[in-house]
């Protein structure tokens, strides 16, 4: 059918709240590849197998991911007067146990991460409260209260975990596209463009540019026709919220290109999705498919007579397009190479022609600031960035997961607070934010407000939201040589100071890191990093520096370690490091000779065995595998 | 009809589907690269003449993009993750075990074409770092040691 008014919109809201909410039981099984991963298919199977086998009246429905990934898979039961509670790390066997309970009245205390009784639908700024007539898990936490979700505002992130992304009257039930029925019925082009202005909402790619103002300049510039585009080119390693979102909530993102599209004046948009993540592209093109049979996307949009069309545009694997001017280059069937801005694409973008790029998350938050207006929206957040930010807290740290915080949250409460902090009692050395283009920030540095501002000043930066936390085993030389890898890995070639520097950088780091480095080649190493910062064409040689200043300036004493003491402080670097058995403690237990590839490991049974330093090749299997403690590395 | 000749029709169809479309040029090499695992010398030819490029413009394509493969490709696509988290917690171990047990290096094919083994910078699976995925199937919170029962699932 097409949606031509409200009053179809909110026909289609009773339908998509009847499937959110059945009178009869629902399971709930967030299939993000994340899920998915660790196995939430075999889960979703059983489940749906079980209730099958035992006739039980239930239903099995699919989310997105809720954000917890180290306790997927999840999976979340609905019951009509009864709390909502999540199960974490469920097995097949797990959930058909589960299912049996359930057909019995049965809760599973043991396996709950948390319990719910209302769900807050931001758009229209209600609390849903269930109608709970039976009091049960009490002892459960509830979910605004566990650690993890407790800071949380969940704003790009309303609807992963908590609809079926393949259902877009689950989306319309929470809210969905009644922005864009707002926008289209009641908002001039430029009044759209004013609020996002006033909200304050900065690009969430990283760079951070107030998008409101970005959108009028593409409004103001001349030529037509102008485009859309939603950059999804994912590209930083330990950053994926953009996967979640386009898997778990695709039309929050469509309907916010439509709002743009009507600002700025487009009718053709385009989604560049990265290569490395097929089920996210399988998403968007469903639901575009679904926006378009709805009259939600293409002609004649809500009986308005505005038009857009949105393509999917799918990367081939390279990093630089993570770039719009090389992001355009790709559309256009180029490879991937930037070019100088000015002009920018507002001016000149996508075949010549005025476009405006921006984020997976940044298109995410439109629809929910027109709905609850700027002055809400530029409550939240620091003087200078606003709103709320998605970072993906991965790394050495308990609670790894997407997390939605107020701009301005303290790192340690990143950290101790959400994250629970690291695990097996190790002391929390650095974190690390904005990938290949960040730095490393000292955990003396942990009382530092996280905005855009505040990371720059810090020698990192936002980027798109990558939170890599480690520890006291993590060799700060070795990270700055790993990024320098990926950036070499990933210059496109085009200009010598990123392509030829960033590989001299790397060969320093390299003779750093096996011991072989002279004590003036830090010096250089600094005048390297600072031309290639300064002399590189486009933002990735122009950050790539980065990861290197920043450990630079904030571990100094490890490079010089390396340097003069041969050694590498965190006992990482296999040229400085040597593996030896502790003679008190092996047991002679043999697992440690089994795996070792070079047969550099002897002893007799149940008696203390040893390692031919001359043939061990330091992989750490030794390290790896025995359960005392006994291989020790200096 | 033999064998050569139908692919030739079928890398035709491909061709034409995305003609049309404004640089189209690289889904038609993302579903050709698909279909045959690799990109052959004829493959390129023929898309450089259906669609009036020059031959260097489709090899540049070829060779600029990480998905694209000159090379015929093992029947499982082995993908050890580097991203940051998993570099943290160690994926370039599981990267020296794997290259150990196959006795290929990252970015090479076995001989029997069974396996290739290549490396990627996040699949976005960074809670369960250390990560790899052997064509649809993502193991993660990996060690060494798991490895070789992984690769028997995969024959």
């Amino acid at each position: 059918m097409k949606i031509k008014n409200l009053k179809d919109l909110e026909e289609l809201k009773i339908k998509g709240l009847e499937s959110l909410y059945p009178k009869r039981t629902k399971i709930n099984v967030g299939l993000g590849t994340c899920g998915i991963a660790t196995g939430a298919r075999a889960v979703f199977d059983s489940i749906a197998d079980e209730i099958e086998k035992q006739g039980i009246d239930a239903l099995v429905g699919k989310t997105g991911c809720l954000g917890f990934c180290q306790r997927e898979p999840l999976v979340d039961v609905w019951q009509p007067g009864k709390s909502r509670i999540i199960y974490c790390q469920m097995d097949p066997e797990k959930a058909r146990d589960l299912v049996t309970g359930l057909a019995q009245g049965k809760t599973r205390k043991e396996w709950a991460l948390c319990r719910m009784e209302e769900e807050e639908f931001i758009i229209e700024n209600t609390k849903k409260k269930y109608s709970i007539k039976e009091k049960d898990g009490k002892d459960i936490p509830l979910y605004r209260e566990i650690p993890f979700y407790r800071k949380q505002k969940k704003i790009a992130l309303r609807n992963c975990g908590f609809m079926n992304p393949e259902n877009i009257e689950e989306y319309i039930a929470r809210g969905g596209y009644f922005s864009l029925a707002r926008v289209l019925s009641r908002l001039k082009e430029e009044e759209v463009i004013e609020e996002i202005k006033n909200s304050g909402l900065r690009g969430r790619g990283g760079a951070g540019f107030p998008t409101g103002l970005k959108w009028k300049f593409c409004r103001d510039a001349r030529g037509e026709p102008k485009y859309i585009i939603c950059n999804a080119d994912e590209g930083d390693p330990g950053a994926y919220m953009d996967r979640s979102i386009l898997e778990g909530d695709p039309h929050s993102v469509l309907e916010g290109m439509v709002i743009g599209a009507y600002a700025i004046g487009s009718h053709e948009g385009y989604i560049y999705v990265r290569n490395e993540y097929p089920l996210a592209a399988q998403s968007v093109e469903r639901a575009i498919r679904q926006a378009e049979e709805y009259g939600l996307l293409g002609e004649n949009i809500f009986n308005s007579g505005f038009n857009f069309r949105i393509r999917i545009s799918q990367g081939a694997g390279a990093f630089v397009c993570g770039e719009e001017t090389a992001l355009l280059a790709s559309i256009e069937g180029k490879i991937g190479e930037p070019r100088p801005r000015p002009p920018f694409p507002a001016e000149r973008g996508l075949w010549d022609k005025p476009t405006n790029i921006n984020n997976v998350k940044t298109w995410a938050n439109v629809p929910v600031i027109i709905a609850r207006g700027a002055d809400w929206y530029s409550k939240m957040g620091t003087a200078k960035s606003k709103g709320t930010m998605v970072f993906s807290l991965v790394g050495k740290i308990n609670n790894t997961g997407l997390v939605e915080v107020p701009m301005g949250i303290k790192l340690r409460e990143m950290i101790y607070d959400i994250g629970e902090g690291i695990p097996e009692g190790k002391k929390f050395k650095a974190v690390q934010t904005g990938g290949p283009s960040g730095g490393c920030i000292p955990s003396e540095l942990a009382d530092l407000e996280v905005d855009y501002e505040k990371l720059t000043q810090a020698g990192s930066m936002m980027g798109s939201g990558g939170m890599v936390v480690m520890d006291e085993d993590t060799c700060m030389v070795n990270v700055a040589k790993y990024f320098l890898n990926f950036t070499k890995d990933e210059s496109c070639g085009k200009c010598t100071p990123c392509r030829e520097g960033i590989k001299r950088m790397l060969e320093i780091l390299d003779d750093i890191s096996k011991g072989k480095a002279k004590e003036t080649d830090l010096e250089l190493l600094e005048t390297l990093a600072r031309v290639v910062k300064d002399a590189s064409l486009c933002a990735l040689g122009g950050t790539a520096p980065n990861p290197v200043l920043t450990t630079l300036r904030y571990f100094r004493n490890e490079y010089e370690a390396h340097i003069k003491d041969k050694k590498c402080p965190a006992h990482i670097c296999p040229d400085l490091i040597h593996y030896s058995i502790d003679k008190e403690k092996c047991t002679g237990c043999g697992l440690c000779l089994k795996e070792c590839p070079q047969t550099a490991i002897s002893g007799e049974k149940k008696k203390p065995h040893s390692i031919d330093k001359s043939k061990c090749i330091k992989c750490g299997v030794c390290f790896e595998v025995c359960n005392f403690d006994a291989v020790e590395i200096d | 009809m033999n064998d050569k000749m139908k692919r030739k029709v079928d890398l035709e169809k491909v061709i034409n589907k995305y003609k049309a479309e404004k640089g189209g040029i690289i889904s038609v090499l993302q579903e050709i690269n698909r279909e045959y695992g690799y990109l052959s010398e004829d493959a390129l030819k023929l898309v450089a003449k259906k669609l009036d490029v020059p031959l260097i413009q489709v090899y540049s394509i070829a060779t600029f993009y990480t998905a694209f493969s000159l090379k015929p490709r093992g029947r499982h696509l082995i993908n050890v993750c580097l991203g940051t988290a998993c570099f943290v917690k160690g994926g370039n171990r599981i990267l020296e075990k794997l290259e150990r047990e196959l006795g290929i290096k990252a970015g090479e094919t076995t001989k029997e074409l069974r396996y290739s083994l290549d490396t990627v910078h996040c699949i976005g699976c960074c809670s369960l770092a250390p990560v790899i995925r052997i064509d649809e199937d993502a193991y993660g919170r990996l060690k060494q040691e798991k490895v070789p029962e992984i690769l028997k699932k995969h024959k």
